[in-house]
């Protein structure tokens, strides 16, 4: 897929302005408007949430557009103590991580093997790869239940973690091929002489060099991973294994009776994630767009 | 990807065979001469995991779905009730996914003619110096991480009938405007599509932002010199160069709306009356509400060809002037 490949390591784009607009005051005025009405819309449905969780239910009823009046902190306390919403973030984690491990080991080798070896059917196989692009596994999602339940892999983290990693491996070889690729022949021969083998070299050189590819490949999996929700879905019917999506969607329909106490789960499970990117915006902006730029 | 349009591999190909190292070996890794046999031994260290996790759970089952769509299946006992193409034959006849069909490609057109104008009109706007611009593109890309399951039930609540978004309209004198969003067999798959659009739009503009990123200052200037209006130089120079990422926000776009399904699931679990559905909601109702798995996995092999056709002809015919240099693509 030529859509999805990355030709050159993710480039950071700091500077937006470089390529600059035809920079009328009015133009300028206008960005300004649009900017302010972007960031409005945003911010003010994740707003309402986190502070619904702070108000009653009998508030919300009441007016369901006002703020906390009084403050309340019951519905978060009540989640934060309750130990399921604990539970949901440790599999969610778990998950990501599990997948994200896999598709970046997996997927690194194997890009590795499709750049610096030469082998029959080398373009076939790497062709072959891609074809995880062209579907996504929501498409999949029933034949591998099916398959997950031959394995035995229903109910089980690994479940979920292994059909994520499998899916994820397309993006990760397409964006890794091209990266390792471009590094240079004569490091390796240097490696050589060094008396290095080429396993040597991937391990030693190699991947070290090619840091930048790996974070993206490994943010867009963990990202994938965390914010998954029809695998997880159908894998999970005990409430014990399920992820933070799952369990926000089960929690909305659970205590559809007790709104705050939803708002204040919702706000919960947007949280990390919210924090992280806002830590990580950089690598985690840089690596989803620099993933599909062509 | 120059080869990708070949994407049928034999069995015998995934299994790769050692060339004598001597010829083409220039041009990649410089594999001296060493004993093959090493050479394949490294190859099937590095390649094996990854083509096995592959081709076990990406490969097989959609390979299996295919062989369980003949079937007449309820998920348990055995297999040997063989009815052929009836199961295909039944989803087309029946209107609750034919119209899931069409929801797909409704959400599919909204997405192509309103949010990707919207979104490059706004990447065009934005794109210049201002202040407050690293938060801006902050905050119009923080949906995007969200799982669609937060997003779902966060407009769930603000939806909700005489809830936030009601007051709103009524507070800004649009009272008018209240609808049953989620309700209204009318109106709800055009709600689930703003939802989409709030929480997909972001990406799209950052996309768009870094595509204009790449496009040379000087190209501006020298159409500016040549008398040309800002409008002009936008339409001539600007979007044919953003031509690639274009392209790329409508790849992504189209597969996105094909396999649409967290949003709907949560918010109307496809309904009312169908109204929501999607080929992916449908497709898992029948799956795990009703038990038929044979018949599900005819919609899943549907829904498979739906999205691997387009993929295959899009690649084809609009991504592949992409491999061609940007020079070419100006003059074309």
């Amino acid at each position: 897929m030529a859509a999805i490949q990355a030709t050159q390591p993710p480039v950071r784009h700091s500077r937006i302005s470089k390529v600059g607009g035809p920079q009328s005051a009015w133009g300028t005025a206008a960005a300004y408007v649009v900017g302010a009405i972007i960031i409005v819309v945003t911010i003010v449905p994740l707003l309402y949430v986190i502070l619904g969780g702070f108000r009653t239910t009998a508030q919300i009823n009441e007016h369901p557009a006002g703020l906390p009046s009084p403050w309340v902190w019951d519905n978060y306390k009540s989640i934060l103590t309750s130990g399921s919403f604990w539970h949901f973030l440790l599999n969610s984690t778990l998950i990501a991580i599990i997948a994200t491990g896999l598709t970046v080991v997996l997927g690194a080798m194997a890009a590795f093997a499709l750049s610096r070896y030469v082998f029959r059917g080398r373009d076939g196989l790497y062709a072959f790869f891609t074809i995880g692009l062209m579907f996504p596994l929501t498409v999949a999602a029933l034949p591998l239940y099916l398959q997950l339940r031959r394995l035995g892999l229903l109910e089980n983290l690994w479940g979920v973690a292994i059909p994520e990693a499998a899916f994820s491996l397309s993006i990760t070889i397409v964006i890794l091929r091209p990266f390792m690729r471009a590094i240079p022949a004569e490091l390796e021969d240097a490696a050589v002489v060094d008396g290095s083998s080429r396993l040597g070299f991937f391990w030693r050189v190699l991947l070290p060099l090619s840091a930048p590819a790996l974070t993206t490949v490994a943010v867009l999996a963990f990202v994938t991973s965390w914010n998954f929700y029809i695998l997880p879905l159908l894998v999970f019917n005990d409430q014990i294994h399920f992820t933070l999506p799952l369990g926000v969607a089960t929690f909305q329909s659970q205590y559809s009776q007790d709104t705050a106490k939803v708002f204040a789960f919702t706000s919960l499970s947007m949280l990390p994630t919210l924090f992280f990117f806002v830590i990580a915006q950089r690598r985690i902006v840089g690596g989803l767009t620099g993933a599909v730029k062509g | 990807m120059s080869s990708g349009s070949r994407t049928t591999v034999r069995s015998g190909e995934v299994l790769p065979d050692v060339v004598p190292s001597s010829r083409g070996t220039r041009r990649l890794g410089r594999a001296k001469a060493r004993p093959s046999w090493r050479q394949r031994f490294e190859l099937s260290l590095l390649l094996g995991p990854a083509i096995i996790l592959f081709v076990g759970f990406v490969i097989m089952p959609i390979a299996v779905a295919v062989y369980y769509s003949i079937y007449k299946w309820n998920g348990f006992g055995p297999l040997n009730d063989v009815i052929g193409l009836e199961n295909y034959r039944r989803a087309f006849k029946d209107s609750v996914f034919v119209h899931g069909i069409y929801h797909n490609l409704i959400i599919a057109g909204l997405s192509l003619f309103i949010q990707l104008p919207l979104s490059i009109a706004i990447a065009l706007l934005i794109n210049r110096k201002m202040r407050g611009r690293g938060f801006l593109r902050l905050v119009v890309f923080a949906p995007y991480v969200l799982s669609a399951a937060v997003t779902a039930v966060t407009w769930m609540l603000m939806l909700q009938p005489g809830g936030f978004v009601d007051q709103v309209f009524k507070n800004v004198g649009a009272g008018g405007l209240r609808q049953l969003w989620l309700g209204d067999t009318h109106i709800v798959l055009y709600t689930i599509f703003v939802v989409a659009t709030w929480q997909y739009m972001g990406f799209g503009i950052v996309l768009l932002l870094a595509g204009l990123q790449g496009i040379p200052h000087e190209l501006r200037e020298a159409a500016a010199l040549d008398g040309a209006t800002p409008w002009q130089t936008t339409r001539m120079v600007t979007l044919p160069l953003l031509g690639p990422t274009i392209r790329i926000w409508i790849f992504l776009s189209m597969i996105g709306s094909l396999q649409l399904f967290d949003l709907p699931w949560i918010m109307t679990g496809g309904g009312p009356a169908g109204a929501s559905t999607t080929m992916a909601t449908y497709l898992i109702d029948k799956g795990f509400r009703s038990y038929e798995f044979g018949y599900g996995s005819a919609v899943a092999v549907i829904l498979f060809l739906f999205c691997f056709i387009f993929a295959l002809v899009y690649q084809r015919f609009a991504l592949r002037r992409d491999t061609e240099g940007a020079m070419t693509r100006m003059a074309g």
